[in-house]
């Protein structure tokens, strides 16, 4: 358990996805003015990071890996390289399922979240915690704590730089930095503050 | 688009409506490369090459794409131009890939090829659609290597992996600037691009 706790908190903090690897940057700043969307933005990324990631191990380890399809008496193949196509089919359909069971089960939610479900088609968050764990070769269990971990990173970065704008509309900063400058700039005094807690690790 | 000429195809989204300064696209990628400057220089010629051969393409079948299922068509030629890009680059450049690691596959979900596809090539004829993806593959790679130069020389006293200024390590004058190596100098410096672009034309900036 311990293990799975550990992945969590360091895709949580350590190696949290859009201060430290910079992924789902074009979101992350376009939808964070305020806390309320922000927050609707996150659990939307981190309810399809934690249902595409497995979804993607399994698909990798069980059909496209060398040797996976020896269960169809075809262990010869490799499929590795249709990977790319196969996961952002995998995203783009989970994406679309999960529109039509929220807008038929949960109307409330699906209001709240359904501008910016089409949208998380091409989020590079998503795509990115697939291929990290496809780089680091999770398994299963792994995969399930790695999709929940990084998903919650970017809804915390999310809310809290929503949080931090919200301050900042009563600034006034120069013209030129208006708007995207000054979120740069906000966005990279976060990372320098979440790299504080490299190092840190569970049990 | 009949009177823009290919000239302005090509220049206009290197300064005027640079695709990360203005239109805040493709901003993903673009910051984790951008450490040293021979990761810069493949990420941009990648970059280059998938939007301007995914523009052409999709603007050749323009016609016979539904509009409901236009964004799925879009990315699955995005995503088989990178598979092709990912395959050379493993094939040829072996070590690169290797650094450039998660962020060749990260292209297919680079906003500015599905800006272009969906913003330009579906209406625009071949040609031009080409051209203007170079174009914006072009602005790109000049905030990529703008951004990478600036890390590398002060972070790691080297261009292209060549040392330029000599590292009090190696019994040199120049004591390297950790903090442009870390992922947050690549936030501050692109504000400050932004800043300067903004500022020599303030048609860019954003109203209150």
């Amino acid at each position: 358990m311990g293990h799975y706790l550990n992945i969590i908190f360091t895709s949580l903090f350590i190696e949290n996805l859009p201060l430290a690897f910079f992924l789902g940057m074009c979101t992350f700043l376009a939808i964070s003015k305020k806390v309320k969307t922000a927050a609707g933005l996150g659990i939307a990324v981190l309810t399809l990071t934690a249902i595409t990631v497995p979804i993607n191990n399994f698909i990798l380890n069980d059909l496209l890996k060398p040797g996976a399809l020896a269960w169809a008496g075809q262990p010869d193949i490799d499929l590795t390289f249709l990977g790319f196509l196969i996961y952002i089919g995998v995203i783009a359909a989970v994406v679309q399922i999960m529109e039509m069971v929220m807008d038929r089960f949960m109307p409330g939610l699906y209001n709240t979240l359904g501008i910016f479900l089409p949208l998380l088609t091409v989020n590079c968050a998503i795509f990115g915690a697939t291929l990290f764990m496809v780089e680091r070769d999770y398994t299963f269990g792994e995969s399930v704590a790695y999709g929940i971990g990084a998903g919650g990173g970017f809804l915390l970065a999310v809310v809290a730089l929503a949080g931090i704008r919200e301050k900042l509309e009563y600034a006034n900063p120069p013209a030129g930095l208006r708007g995207l400058g000054l979120t740069f700039i906000t966005a990279g005094l976060m990372a320098l503050a979440f790299m504080g807690l490299g190092g840190l690790k569970l049990g | 688009m009949a009177e823009t000429t290919t000239r302005e195809l090509l220049l206009r989204p290197i300064f005027h409506r640079n695709p990360i300064a203005l239109l805040v696209l493709g901003i993903c990628s673009a910051l984790a490369v951008t450490g040293k400057m021979d990761t810069a220089f493949v990420m941009s010629v990648c970059v280059t090459v998938v939007v301007a051969c995914s523009s052409f393409v999709i603007s050749l079948v323009r016609h016979h794409i539904p509009s409901s299922v236009r964004i799925g068509i879009q990315i699955m030629v995005i995503a088989t131009m990178v598979i092709l890009v990912d395959q050379i680059l493993k094939a040829f450049l072996f070590d690169l890939s290797k650094q450039l690691s998660i962020y060749v596959g990260l292209i297919i979900t680079n906003c500015i090829v599905m800006g272009r596809a969906e913003g330009f090539a579906m209406n625009n004829p071949p040609k031009a659609s080409f051209i203007d993806g170079l174009g914006n593959g072009l602005g790109y790679g000049f905030i990529l290597m703008t951004v990478a130069f600036i890390r590398e020389l002060f972070g790691s006293g080297s261009l292209f992996g060549v040392e330029i200024l000599k590292l009090t390590s190696n019994g040199g004058w120049y004591v390297r600037n950790g903090l442009f190596l870390l992922p947050a100098s690549a936030f501050f410096l692109i504000a400050l691009l932004i800043w300067f672009m903004r500022t020599v034309d303030p048609d860019q900036q954003e109203k209150n």
